[in-house]
């Protein structure tokens, strides 16, 4: 680490009717979390698919975010089901790929801005302690 | 003997499977040989290294090569043979994806060879031998290729013009691929020949037999189902990968009655086959409840990289189990 | 890719967005960017000149694509498309960047970190918007026609309310009458005189409405179609009564000789096997209980059917099943007490005098089991003393954990209904806090304290036990007082905890309406729009959105009707814009996309003998789960493509340059 502390590099997946909202409900609020998230919004959970993720990782993220609505809230009905499925199946790709540590499902409801900001707090510090990725040079070199 | 196309055949990390494949064109490929000219086929003509290198640059007309790269040997015979090729093809799923040798990438090199030689159960190795890449012999040095770090697709090591999928190469998709290539008519670089531009759903006589929904409550193996051959596997409840699959193989593993894992590779808008394939899955199992979703997948599913990687590892994104530690890399 | 011609906007926001980082230089980075042709930063980017600026730039750069970096494009991403609309270029051409909300409002501490935030967030955008196209959407007619389900006073009023608009209106409800719960109650607050005097004139209403036809004892078996087209099966169950012959006489009642327990008076007294609901029933038109029919159960009797001035008997007769199709529907279909018996320390169910609230309403109707009297069950003394729980399996971790709402003034009423009928009986209520909120209820509360022999105790039972003579005894901590009572009580009355109806679940997913933790149906926003759902076309009457008091239900519904009213007299659905995309080339039919779907707006066709998906654009609300879901990259949403996306994922985890 040549330039004193790393600074993780986080991407967000953000549903417009529950995380979105509650994104912007820590902003109204004032609540301050770490500048190093990056939000990505869609209008479900559902719509992410575990391509983007990797391709996040790939492209240079240190860690991944996904946040919905809380099961049985979805706007959709049951996009975040399939959201939430999706992501056990992918995390144990991702186990055996020694990669489980920097992605992570949260649910974040449209009141919970507050919540937001700990959980932000809270993956940023945790993939500063994993250390910088670095995927596409490490897998690349030889 | 000029107006002949000039061929070059080559394996790499190979079964041997591509170069049967070819002989499985039979009597194809006896009119085959009235057009085109072999100049290279290792495993069927005896021709060395140096007459490779002697022949002039571009002067062969196609190079079909098979294989993974995992050795510097792989690396530096098809470095010379894009050198000396006009049109490279990746022949086969391991050239074309990395194939069964690219899930070698699980691993690292380190713990590979000390597992072949020194801790697999019916290894006798008291010396610990493990093989070098130079060794004093009788006051000779002796070099054996060195393993590359990971295993790889073709196109991840010298630039390639087209790709023939399969693994093997079912011989209608060849005779398709060579009628194309031969006709004068180039595709644009980088095509996937002979083979479809959809999935395999789309020819797969079964598809029209799924259900209007399909929920599956558990997966089964395909050695604990007595399937329904007259209906869509998935459906009941066998992992098929079908619906990822680029088809034009003709379904050859579904009218066998086996479930189909995937040769011939992602459709040509997918970043990661694994990922499409594990989002699909994942879509329609029938479970909303955290806990028992977690649970069945914890049981059912017990290697996602094996199954939905099984001949694209180095091609994916992610390409192997992650080789770093706290940024740290280990050539 | 050289005909995109991109504006870049950067908004100050006032200090809002300037006072952490310097929007001029994120413009000057902007302008840097690929295809960037012209960047601004302003003041107030929403204000009116602020707009006027991008359409000018619009027209003077022959811009193809917005990007207005900002507050949160929850707030104006319609204000800035109206611009695009104004200056002719298509909406869905814009991008909004949240640099307030997600950025300066929670970054003051690092504005290096901020601004740096900012460029990337705007670079992504710019990725992202060379991929955009020009998005329509497509309309679809409504049919003016609604239906609502449930045919209590919620169920009542929208009915009315959607036909007097000139709505026609099917009511479908599963007893043999309408009313509800409010015509098992006895009288009502404030002016405590009878509870049906004031309904049944509306049933009456109802029941004689050109606008409104009622199916009573029928119900909702399958819900199809989507918002402004829905087909609806209804069942009508057998009555084994020829309705269109049968005058409502009532002599069949009279003379029919089964006794069957009676559920409008909450199970005390006895009905017969033939029956009205009660006596004033809309439709009047009787039922026949085949449970307890001698006919049905013995082969016996047929006295019905013998006395019958019209011969509309009919024991043969069958289900029978309606279809129709209706523009919205409302669902208003009431509450259910709790099931007492669940609270094992307070004995109900057990003990004859321990009785619900309800329960008590009927005894105190005069058209009840006891003509009005308010009686011990016992032995059908009258009470000397009363005890009345509040919160009975209210705000109650172990059984339920909401308030219920009424149930304070309820007892407040249920006080005046003793002291009413037995003047001189003692009543104690056994309070944890006496809610007495709504217009007039404070005042009847310190009118009620302040009677003779009536006592508010701050504590609740933990266990009532029964004395031989059937009293109840227990003892209560008065935290007011400092003291432990002991009561013996002639009647124990539970305000009892309110619940949705509990058999309501196979409704609710045929309509795909949320619940909330209760169970009750989730409205699409608790403050600003309690009678709607988050399923288009779909509203909320009444307690099944939750527990409310009679007037708040009646506004409720009111509401629901007046906002379903609107969506119906407009004429039309529209499609919405980032809808689900099928290219039919890659497209291999293998119809994963239909089994994720929740609107079933997918479907596989035969088209130029293959199979491909189809998406009905009305149908899909885009969620994208089918894109996410397709092996093929087939699917896609509009304005979320993969294309799309990736390119601001790949912008955002590479940062930008």
């Amino acid at each position: 680490m040549s330039e004193g502390v790393f600074e993780p590099r986080i991407v967000v997946f953000a549903c417009n009717w529950c995380s979105y909202a509650g994104i912007d409900l820590a902003g109204t609020s004032r609540i301050k979390y770490p500048h190093n998230v990056r939000i990505i919004k869609v209008m479900c959970s559902g719509r992410v698919n575990p391509e983007m993720v990797l391709k996040a990782l790939v492209d240079g993220a240190d860690g991944v975010l996904i946040t919905g609505c809380h099961p049985g809230d979805c706007h959709y009905i049951s996009g975040n089901y399939k959201t939430m499925r999706r992501y056990f199946l992918l995390r144990k790709l991702l186990k055996q790929l020694g990669l489980e540590e920097r992605v992570r499902l949260e649910w974040i409801s449209a009141s919970e801005g507050e919540r937001w900001a700990r959980v932000a707090t809270d993956f940023v510090e945790h993939i500063r302690r994993l250390g910088p990725l670095k995927l596409k040079e490490v897998m690349s070199s030889e | 003997m000029s107006d002949k196309v000039k061929v070059a055949l080559y394996w790499c990390a190979s079964c041997g499977g591509c170069e049967e494949a070819f002989v499985d064109l039979a009597e194809d490929l006896i009119r085959l040989t009235e057009k085109v000219e072999i100049v290279f086929w290792p495993v069927a003509i005896d021709m060395k290294k140096s007459d490779v290198e002697a022949l002039p640059d571009g002067s062969i007309d196609i190079s079909f090569i098979n294989g993974g790269i995992r050795l510097s040997e792989h690396e530096e015979m098809v470095k010379l043979l894009r050198r000396k090729s006009k049109v490279v093809v990746a022949f086969g799923s391991c050239s074309h994806l990395g194939g069964v040798p690219g899930l070698a990438n699980m691993y690292s090199r380190d713990e590979i060879l000390k597992y072949i030689y020194l801790e697999a159960p019916t290894v006798v190795n008291p010396e610990g031998v493990i093989p070098k890449e130079v060794v004093r012999v009788d006051g000779q040095e002796v070099e054996l290729p060195k393993v590359l770090r990971l295993a790889r697709a073709l196109d991840q090591v010298i630039d390639v013009d087209y790709y023939i999928p399969g693994c093997a190469p079912p011989p209608d998709v060849i005779k398709r691929a060579l009628d194309t290539l031969l006709s004068g008519q180039l595709p644009p670089k980088g095509s996937v020949l002979g083979a479809g531009s959809r999935s395999l759903c789309d020819e797969c006589e079964l598809n029209k037999t799924k259900p209007e929904k399909i929920s599956l409550k558990d997966l089964k193996r395909v050695y604990q189902v007595r399937l329904d051959l007259s209906k869509c596997y998935l459906a009941q409840g066998v992992l098929c990968l079908g619906p990822v699959t680029r088809g034009g193989c003709g379904t050859l593993c579904i009218k066998g009655g086996m479930p189909c894992t995937g040769c011939f590779g992602p459709l040509d808008n997918v970043k990661d086959y694994g990922a499409r394939a594990l989002s699909y899955l994942a879509s329609i199992l029938d479970y909303d409840d955290e806990l028992q979703a977690e649970k069945v997948i914890e049981e059912y599913i017990v290697d996602p990289a094996g199954w939905f990687y099984r001949y694209s590892l180095p091609k994916s994104l992610v390409r192997g189990r992650y080789q770093g530690s706290g940024g740290e890399v280990r050539g | 890719m050289s005909d995109v011609r991109v504006g870049v906007y950067i908004c100050h926001c006032g200090k809002n967005i300037a006072g952490v980082i310097n929007p001029a230089k994120v413009a000057e980075f902007a302008s840097k960017l690929p295809n960037v042709v012209v960047a601004r930063d302003y003041m107030y980017m929403c204000s009116s000149p602020g707009q006027s600026l991008i359409e000018e730039d619009i027209k003077k750069y022959n811009l193809n694509r917005v990007i207005v970096a900002a507050c949160s494009p929850r707030m104006h991403e319609p204000t800035f498309q109206a611009v695009l609309k104004r200056a002719g270029l298509n909406p869905w051409l814009l991008q909004m960047v949240n640099i307030r909300e997600h950025d300066t409002w929670v970054h003051e501490d690092t504005p290096d970190k901020a601004e740096e935030k900012a460029k990337e967030l705007v670079a992504a955008a710019v990725a992202r918007a060379t991929h955009l196209y020009e998005i329509t959407t497509e309309k679809a007619p409504v049919v003016k026609s609604a239906l609502v389900i449930g045919g209590g006073i919620a169920g009542i009023r929208a009915a009315l309310d959607l036909a007097n608009a000139g709505i026609k209106v099917y009511l479908v409800e599963k007893r043999q009458s309408i009313g509800g719960r409010m015509a098992q109650l006895d009288k009502t607050f404030p002016t405590l005189d009878c509870s049906k005097c004031i309904l049944t004139p509306l049933m009456v209403d109802v029941a004689r409405h050109p606008n409104i036809e009622i199916y009573a004892y029928s119900e909702v078996v399958d819900v199809s179609g989507s918002a402004g087209d829905f087909k609806v099966k209804i069942k009508l169950k057998p009555t084994y009564v020829d309705w269109s012959k049968c005058t409502g006489c009532g002599t069949c009642v009279e003379k029919c000789p089964g006794k069957a327990p009676n559920e409008f008076d909450e199970g005390l007294g006895f009905r017969k096997a033939i029956y009205f609901e009660f006596a004033q029933a809309v439709p009047r038109r009787p039922v026949i209980d085949p449970r307890y029919c001698l006919w049905f159960t013995k082969g016996i009797c047929r006295v019905c059917s013998k006395v019958c001035p019209v011969g509309a008997i009919d024991y043969e007769q069958k289900e029978r099943y309606v279809e129709l199709n209706v523009g919205a529907i409302v669902v208003a279909i009431g509450y259910e007490i709790y099931d007492m018996t669940k609270m094992v320390e307070y004995g109900y169910g057990k003990f004859k005098n321990v009785i619900t609230g309800l329960q008590l309403e009927r005894l105190s109707d005069a058209d009840g089991p006891t003509k009005g009297r308010i009686v011990r069950l016992s032995d059908g003394r009258e009470p000397k003393t009363v005890a009345i729980v509040l919160c009975a399996g209210s705000r109650d971790e172990k059984h339920v954990r909401y308030c219920c709402r009424f149930g304070c003034a309820a007892a407040l009423k249920h006080v005046y209904y003793v002291k009413h009928a037995v003047p001189d009986a003692k009543v104690l209520v056994l309070y944890t806090d006496v809610r007495a909120f709504g217009k007039g209820f404070e005042e009847f509360y310190q009118k009620v304290r302040s009677w003779d022999d009536v006592y508010f105790i701050r504590g609740r039972p933990a266990e009532i036990f029964e004395d031989k003579d059937g009293s109840l005894i227990f003892d209560v901590y008065d935290s007011n007082t400092n003291q432990l009572i002991n009561v013996r009580a002639d009647l124990v009355v539970l305000e009892s905890a309110v619940v949705p109806p509990k058999d309501w679940e196979p409704l609710r997913r045929l309509l795909k309406v949320s619940c909330d933790p209760g169970g009750f149906a989730l409205e699409l926003h608790p403050k600003l729009r309690p009678f709607e759902t988050t399923a288009d076309g779909i509203f909320l009457a009444g307690t099944i959105q939750g527990p409310k008091d009679i007037p708040d239900t009646v506004a409720h519904a009111a509401a629901a009707a007046a906002v379903a009213i609107g969506f119906l007299l407009k004429g039309y659905v529209e499609s919405v814009p980032y809808l689900a995309t099928v290219n039919e080339d890659l497209c291999s039919g293998c119809g994963l996309c239909v089994s994720v779907c929740p609107y079933d707006a997918i479907t596989i066709e035969e088209k130029e003998g293959r199979r491909v998906a189809k998406v009905n654009v009305i149908r899909c609300k885009g969620c994208g789960a089918c894109a996410a879901t397709c092996p093929s990259g087939a699917m896609q949403q509009h304005y979320f493509t993969d294309t799309q996306i990736l390119s601001e994922v790949s912008t955002l985890a590479g940062g930008a340059k």
